[in-house]
């Protein structure tokens, strides 16, 4: 195992509030990381920041630095960035425009790349790789949007993965799910560890608890704990913790 | 139960207010719509609709060169207003800053001009150099559509969810290709509806046509040749002293009214698609 993503000293504000305050956090390679906390703890800038999605809100700002494979992202292109980097977002966003088919491949599409024969196999490739192409091959020419919710949210997956993406960020992706489409989820995202580096934000601490490696515990902007899962959930060293993870405030 | 009874009689007091108001507002519509269609229907024939005018007096003739005159002004107009609306558009939703906050004023400022000042503009610019010309007419038509046609695009593309250019941009898109192929696509339907809006409204407009495109009796033979337009032809015609040229402005009505009437319908069939 060895380190994919070293964020150092890492600072975001959104114009004048800061939201993330001096975190410094190292993620495995084909490791599932969790990022756990109560609402507005900043957990999902923490992800936003990974990919540079962060400073496309306007009045966003980030300072510090986030280390892929030992490079600074931030002295990066970002388009580059985010072409290793994906993302899957909190509510299922297919192109409402575009196809089943064409939201799977819409990345490689949206970059100029045109042979037909090629975008069809990568779409089966990476439909059938989020365990949908039974459910969807006969509604491929469908748009996006007809498809059910947690299959919206595969498809999202499948689309990511398009890229060829070396890492996989997460921002409450069942949170719109309801109970089965959110099992389905959790065994997928599981499984694409194998190949992914995937870092996932959820306010849902038996899913963090069930699908990840290691937690994070961010609270107010500070990253308060961060360890191997089963030690984090069964031993947590700080109060906060401790007192976040058995309900009693969060 | 006294309030109940209360309550009903201020609803049936509400009901006729609103049935009034209703009743107000169709009877101009309704009685220009009958008087337009009375006066006009009988002139209606495919001479009327393809044929030269002729002079005051003598039977027959047409209003084709108005019409000839009127596509060409606001197909004219359509190509130069669309794409310089809709870039105009994406600049102010897409880039921001303060550049784009100054255009969408001047957008909105502009879309509040009276008609006729676009008139005098493009007559002192265009005209007192090139002389009357279709040309004149639509470059006058274009600065009353380019601020209609640049709000509604604005309007349409600031609806397309923010999930949607995230969604985007997170797979590594560049921000111009996601403007362009994502962005501008969800936001056709509104778009679309604007342009068509706009193309109904200066099919009306009157004022800037009468120093610009000028008008004439013959077919227009180029796009620097001074021009007829259907709205021109019914502000002669029906100040004319001639029986004749009279009725052929109502029958002119009438097909302008179509004309907007099916644009408008057009509208209501792509908004339902959304």
């Amino acid at each position: 195992m060895s380190t994919k993503i070293r964020i150092k000293s890492l600072n975001g504000w959104f114009g004048e509030k800061q939201v993330l305050k001096d975190i410094n956090l190292d993620i495995e390679e084909n490791s599932i990381t969790a990022i756990i906390g109560p609402s507005g703890c900043g957990k999902t800038t923490l992800i936003r920041c990974i990919n540079r999605m962060h400073e496309v809100t306007p009045g966003a700002r980030v300072e510090g630095s986030v280390l892929l494979d030992e490079q600074d992202i931030y002295k990066e292109d970002p388009v580059k960035v985010r072409e290793r980097i994906g993302m899957v977002f909190q509510r299922p966003n297919p192109f409402p425009t575009m196809s089943v088919l064409e939201n799977a491949v819409a990345g490689l599409k949206l970059k100029g790349i045109r042979n037909r024969k090629l975008l069809a196999e990568k779409a089966e490739e990476v439909i059938k790789a989020v365990g949908l192409w039974d459910e969807v091959k006969n509604e491929l020419n469908k748009p996006g949007t007809s498809l059910s919710g947690g299959q919206q949210q595969r498809l999202c997956i499948a689309r990511a993965l398009a890229v060829e993406p070396e890492v996989l960020l997460m921002d409450e992706p069942a949170s719109a799910l309801d109970p089965v489409s959110t099992m389905r989820l959790e065994d997928l995202i599981y499984e694409l560890k194998k190949e992914y580096t995937i870092v996932i934000v959820t306010h849902n601490m038996q899913q963090a608890a069930r699908v990840s490696d290691y937690t994070a515990f961010l609270y107010m902007g500070e990253l308060i704990e961060y360890s191997n899962t089963k030690e984090l959930f069964e031993r947590p060293k700080n109060d906060l913790t401790e007192r976040y993870i058995s309900g009693r405030f969060g | 139960m006294t309030s109940l009874g209360v309550r009903r009689i201020k609803g049936y007091l509400m009901l006729i207010l609103v049935a009034v108001a209703f009743i107000i507002i169709m009877i101009p519509l309704i009685s220009m719509l009958y008087m337009i269609i009375k006066e006009g229907i009988g002139i209606l024939s495919w001479e009327f609709l393809t044929a030269l005018p002729k002079p005051p007096g003598e039977a027959g003739g047409g209003i084709g060169n108005a019409i000839q005159g009127s596509l060409m002004m606001v197909a004219l107009a359509s190509m130069i207003s669309i794409p310089i609306s809709i870039f105009a558009a994406m600049y102010i939703s897409e880039y921001g800053g303060k550049l784009s906050t100054i255009t969408e004023f001047i957008a909105e400022v502009l879309s509040g001009t009276p008609s006729i000042i676009a008139g005098i503009f493009i007559y002192t610019l265009i005209v007192l150099r090139i002389g009357f010309s279709a040309l004149a007419g639509a470059l006058a038509l274009s600065v009353l559509m380019i601020p209609t046609v640049t709000i509604a695009s604005y309007e349409s593309l600031k609806a397309v969810p923010r999930s949607i250019r995230e969604a985007a941009i997170a797979l590594g898109v560049p921000k111009w290709r996601a403007s362009l192929f994502v962005i501008l696509r969800s936001a056709m339907v509104g778009i679309g509806t604007g342009v068509i809006l706009g193309v109904a409204r200066i099919f009306g407009e009157t004022a800037p046509l009468l120093f610009t495109a000028l008008g004439n009796m013959y077919w227009n033979e180029g796009l620097l040749e001074p021009t007829a337009a259907l709205p021109l032809l019914i502000y002669n015609y029906a100040t004319s002293p001639y029986k004749s040229w009279q009725t052929q402005a109502w029958g002119a009505a009438l097909v302008l009214l179509v004309i907007v009437l099916l644009l408008n319908i057009g509208v209501r069939i792509i908004a339902r698609k959304r």
